[in-house]
C-alpha cells in the first residue's frame, strides 16, 4: 500500500560520504519506484504540470512507472525535458511540481523528482547505441554557452531540423553543470552523456570559443551565416562582499573554488595539475545552493571545520532544504545571523580569520524578508584560513560589452522577453541566468525551450 | 587544430612557439592573451600573445618553464597539437592618446608582451625608445625585433654580461631626466620590476602602463581569481585588463597573490621527469 510519506531516498551515510566525491543520493530501485509512483492519485486537473517550468506531463510519466513501463515513462519525460537525469537531481522540486501536488495537502507530496531521476537512470542503463544524425540541410543557428539554457535550446532546434552550433568558452561543455555543481550531487558522467545524446542529434559543439572575444555576435550573423543566435551565457561573474581583506590569499569566489575542484579536478592534485587551497578551517559566506556545494566540497577535501556564515536566519536560507539537511548531516557548522565585516590576514598576505558581527532580525525589507540588524558590540573573530564567498553572481559582461546593440539592465542582464527570449537585436534571443540573474537549471531550460520556438518562428517569417 | 608550426629555444628555460590559430590571429591585438591546456589533466595556462600573423593564421607565444605545466609545454615539438587554445582574451592595451614618444620597458620574459605593444605603436607613428633587461645575457631575446621598431634600444643585465650592468630603471631614470620629451611608459616584466618602474615614474608624473600576469582559471571573468586593486576598486585582470595604469596598481597585493600556490608548485616539481603519458 502506498504510504503517507515519500519513499525515502537511499543515501550514502554522512560519515562515509565526506570522505569521497561519489554521489550522495543513490536513487530508487524498481520496486521502490513503482511503490512511490502508486502514491500518485492521477488528478484529473493536475497542478504539478503547471508547477513545472517545462510542463512535463507528470501524472502520465508516473503512471507509466506504476505500470512498470519504464521506457514509456522516459519517453513521456523526454517529450518535454531533454535533460531528465540532471533535472531529477538538481531541480528544486519542493518549490515547483511537488509544492502544488494534491497528495501533498494531507500527506507528503509524491516524490516527482525522485521518479524523474529513476526513469532517466533506467534509460541510461538500458540505452541503445544511437546512430549519429548529421544535419547539413537545415538553416544555421548558433547557441552561445553550453549550460542548461543553451543545451535545451540546441536540442529543440536540432529536433526541428536546424543545423545547430553551440559555442562554449571553456574546454568542456556543460556550463554550470560541469564547473559549478559538484560530482557528489550531479556526476559529471551524466552531464556528458546528456551532451553526447545532443551531439547524436547532429548538434555541433565548438569549445574554446569565447563569443564576444574570439567572434562577436554580429560576425556570427553577418559573416558566418547564422540565421539566429541564442545567448545563454549564464551568470558567471562572481560578486564579492567589498569588505577589507577580500583580496588576501585564501579568499575564493565560490565559482573559482568549485571550478578548480569540479572542472579541473583539483581534488585529484597532483595527478591533475590544477591546485586548490583547502584550508583546515573554512568559512563559506552565503547560504544558497552554491554555498552548500562549496562547504560540502571543502569538507570532502579534508577541511576539519567548515562554517556557513549567513547574516539572516535559517528560515531565509535560499538553499534547497535537502541540501541544507545533507550539509548538516556532513557536519557543516551553521553560523547564522552572523555578518562578515573583514577578512583578517598576516603580514605575508594569508587569511588568518574572519571578523564577524552578530545580527538579529528586524522589520521586513524590500525582499519581504526580515532585515538583519547588527547587535552592538558583538564583534568576534572566526578562526579560519580559507574564506569562500558564495553570495551570488552577475551576468558575464563579455557579450554586452562587445554587442552594443543588445539592451541590458542596470545590473548588466540582457533585456529579453521572458516568453520568447526576444532581445533588442534582431535575430538574437537570450535566456537563462544572463537574463534573469542566477536562478535554477530548470528555469534556464524553460527559457531555452521557449526561445527555440520563437527562433523557429522568426526564421520562418524572415 | 592548434598545431605547433615552429619552435625556438630562446634560452635554456625560455621557449617560443608559433601555433596555428586562425580565429585568434584574426582578432588579436597588443595586450591580449590566450589560455591553453596541454593534456586532459592539465592546468589552464594563460600566456601573452607575443605576435600574430593574420595572413598565415598563426600566433606566437613565449614562455618560461617554471612549473610542471610550462615544462611539459616546453616538451611539445613541431607538429604536436595543443589540446585546447582559447582567445584572444583580455582587453587590448589602451595606448595613451596623443603620445608621440613612448618608452617600452621589457624585463625578462616580459619582453614577449612588450614587443607587440612597441610594434603596434611604432606602426601607428609613435616614436619608441626601448629598454630591455634581464638577469644575464643568456636570458635576453627579441633584441632584433625590438630594435626594428625602436628609435633607440637600451640593454641592461644584472650581472653586466651584456649591455649596461644594472637595472632597467637606471636607464629609464636617465632618459626621463635627459628631458627627451617622453610622454608615457609601458613596462612589462616581473612584478618587482614593474613596481620599481612605477615608483620611479610616479615621481615625474609620467603616465605608465603595466600588464599583470595574475593567476586565473577561465580568463573570462568567471572565477575572480585574478582580482587586483586598482585605485580603491577591485578589478579582474582577465576582463578589465591585463593592462592597467601602473600608478593605481597595488603591487604588494599582486606580489603576494602570485605566491598563492608556491607550496603546491613544489609538489608538482617533485614529479617532473616522471614521463608523459
Amino acid at each position: 500500500m502506498a504510504g503517507t510519506k515519500k519513499n525515502p531516498m537511499p543515501c550514502q551515510p554522512g560519515e562515509e560520504r565526506v570522505k569521497n566525491f561519489l554521489e550522495v543520493a543513490l536513487g530508487y530501485d524498481e520496486d521502490v519506484a513503482i511503490n512511490e509512483a502508486k502514491r500518485c492519485i492521477q488528478c484529473k486537473n493536475p497542478k504539478c504540470v503547471s508547477g513545472c517550468p517545462v510542463g512535463i506531463e507528470i501524472p502520465k510519466f508516473i503512471e507509466k512507472i506504476a505500470e512498470g513501463d519504464f521506457q514509456g515513462a522516459i519517453d513521456t519525460l523526454k517529450e518535454k525535458n531533454s535533460l531528465p537525469a540532471i533535472c531529477g537531481r538538481v531541480c528544486p522540486q519542493e518549490e515547483q511540481c511537488e509544492k502544488v501536488c494534491i497528495v501533498g495537502i494531507k500527506n507528503e507530496p509524491v516524490g516527482i523528482g525522485r521518479l524523474e531521476r529513476f526513469a532517466a537512470d533506467w534509460e541510461r542503463k538500458n540505452r541503445k547505441e544511437q546512430s549519429k544524425i548529421s544535419n547539413t540541410e537545415g538553416k544555421k543557428v548558433a547557441i552561445v554557452g553550453s549550460g542548461p539554457a543553451g543545451l535545451t535550446c540546441a536540442g529543440e532546434l536540432a529536433k526541428m531540423g536546424y543545423q545547430v552550433t553551440i559555442f562554449e568558452a571553456f574546454h568542456q561543455a556543460g556550463g554550470v553543470l560541469m564547473y559549478g555543481i559538484p560530482e557528489f550531487r550531479l556526476p559529471k558522467e551524466i552531464v556528458q552523456e546528456e551532451i553526447n545524446a545532443l551531439l547524436n542529434l547532429g548538434v555541433e559543439l565548438k569549445t574554446n570559443v569565447v563569443i564576444g572575444q574570439t567572434i562577436t555576435i554580429k560576425e556570427l550573423m553577418e559573416e558566418e551565416g547564422y540565421e539566429a543566435v541564442f545567448v545563454g551565457s549564464g551568470a558567471g561573474l562572481p560578486y564579492f562582499l567589498n569588505i577589507p581583506g577580500e583580496n588576501l590569499n585564501g579568499v575564493y569566489s565560490a565559482n573559482e573554488f568549485l571550478t578548480r575542484v569540479n572542472l579541473m579536478r583539483a581534488y585529484l592534485h597532483p595527478q591533475w595539475d590544477t591546485p586548490v587551497k583547502v584550508g583546515k578551517k573554512v568559512a563559506v559566506v552565503g547560504a544558497g545552493n552554491v554555498a552548500m556545494d562549496a562547504a560540502r566540497t571543502a569538507k570532502r577535501l579534508g577541511a576539519e571545520d567548515v562554517y556557513i556564515v549567513y547574516r539572516r536566519s535559517e528560515d531565509e536560507m535560499p538553499a534547497r532544504i535537502e541540501e541544507i539537511h545533507h550539509a548538516k548531516e556532513e557536519g557543516i557548522d551553521f553560523r547564522l545571523l552572523t555578518n562578515p565585516m573583514e577578512v583578517l590576514g598576516n603580514s605575508e598576505g594569508w587569511v588568518t580569520g574572519l571578523k564577524c558581527l552578530k545580527m538579529e532580525l528586524g522589520e521586513p525589507d524590500s525582499s519581504g524578508r526580515r532585515r538583519p540588524v547588527p547587535i552592538e558590540n558583538s564583534e568576534f573573530e572566526l578562526d579560519v584560513d580559507v574564506v569562500i564567498i558564495a553570495i551570488g553572481q552577475g551576468p558575464n559582461p563579455l557579450i554586452p560589452r562587445s554587442t552594443p546593440e543588445l539592451q541590458t539592465s542596470k545590473w548588466g542582464n540582457i533585456t529579453a522577453d521572458e516568453s520568447t527570449g526576444n532581445t533588442s537585436m534582431e535575430g538574437v534571443f537570450a535566456g537563462g541566468d544572463v537574463v534573469t540573474g542566477a536562478a535554477t537549471v530548470i528555469k534556464a531550460m524553460g527559457a531555452g525551450k521557449n526561445a527555440a520556438v520563437a527562433m523557429d518562428q522568426y526564421i520562418k517569417n524572415k | 587544430m592548434n598545431k605547433i608550426l615552429q619552435k625556438q629555444v630562446l634560452a635554456p628555460t625560455l621557449k617560443q612557439i608559433i601555433v596555428e590559430a586562425p580565429l585568434i590571429a584574426k582578432k588579436a591585438k597588443a595586450g591580449q592573451f590566450v589560455i591553453l591546456r596541454i593534456h586532459e589533466k592539465g592546468e589552464r595556462i594563460p600566456l601573452t600573445i607575443a605576435d600574430y600573423d593574420r595572413d598565415n593564421g598563426t600566433i606566437t607565444m613565449i614562455f618560461q618553464e617554471v612549473g610542471s605545466s610550462t615544462k611539459r609545454l616546453g616538451l611539445l615539438e613541431i607538429g604536436d597539437e595543443i589540446l585546447d587554445l582559447v582567445g584572444p582574451l583580455g582587453q587590448p592595451t589602451e595606448h595613451p592618446a596623443g603620445a608621440k614618444r613612448i618608452v617600452c620597458v621589457g624585463g625578462g620574459v616580459g619582453v614577449a608582451p612588450v614587443y607587440p605593444e612597441a610594434k603596434e605603436l611604432h606602426e601607428s607613428g609613435v616614436e619608441i625608445i626601448s629598454i630591455v633587461g634581464a638577469r644575464n645575457e643568456e636570458l635576453l631575446f627579441y633584441l632584433d625585433n625590438m630594435k626594428a621598431v625602436s628609435k633607440e634600444l637600451h640593454v641592461t643585465t644584472d650581472d653586466g654580461s651584456k649591455g649596461r650592468k644594472g637595472f632597467v630603471t637606471d636607464v629609464l631614470k636617465e632618459l626621463i631626466e635627459s628631458d627627451k620629451g617622453i610622454d608615457a611608459v609601458i613596462a612589462i616584466g616581473p612584478m618587482p620590476m614593474m613596481k620599481a618602474v612605477s615608483d620611479l615614474t610616479k615621481n615625474y608624473g609620467l603616465k605608465t602602463i603595466v600588464s599583470l600576469n595574475s593567476l586565473m582559471v577561465d580568463g573570462t571573468g568567471m572565477c575572480g581569481g585574478c582580482r587586483v586593486t586598482i585605485g580603491n576598486e577591485t578589478k579582474f585582470a582577465c576582463i578589465d585588463g591585463p593592462a592597467f595604469d601602473a600608478h593605481e596598481v597595488d603591487f604588494i597585493e599582486q606580489m603576494r597573490r602570485l605566491r598563492m600556490y608556491q607550496i603546491e608548485e613544489k609538489v608538482e616539481d617533485c614529479r617532473c621527469g616522471e614521463g608523459m603519458e
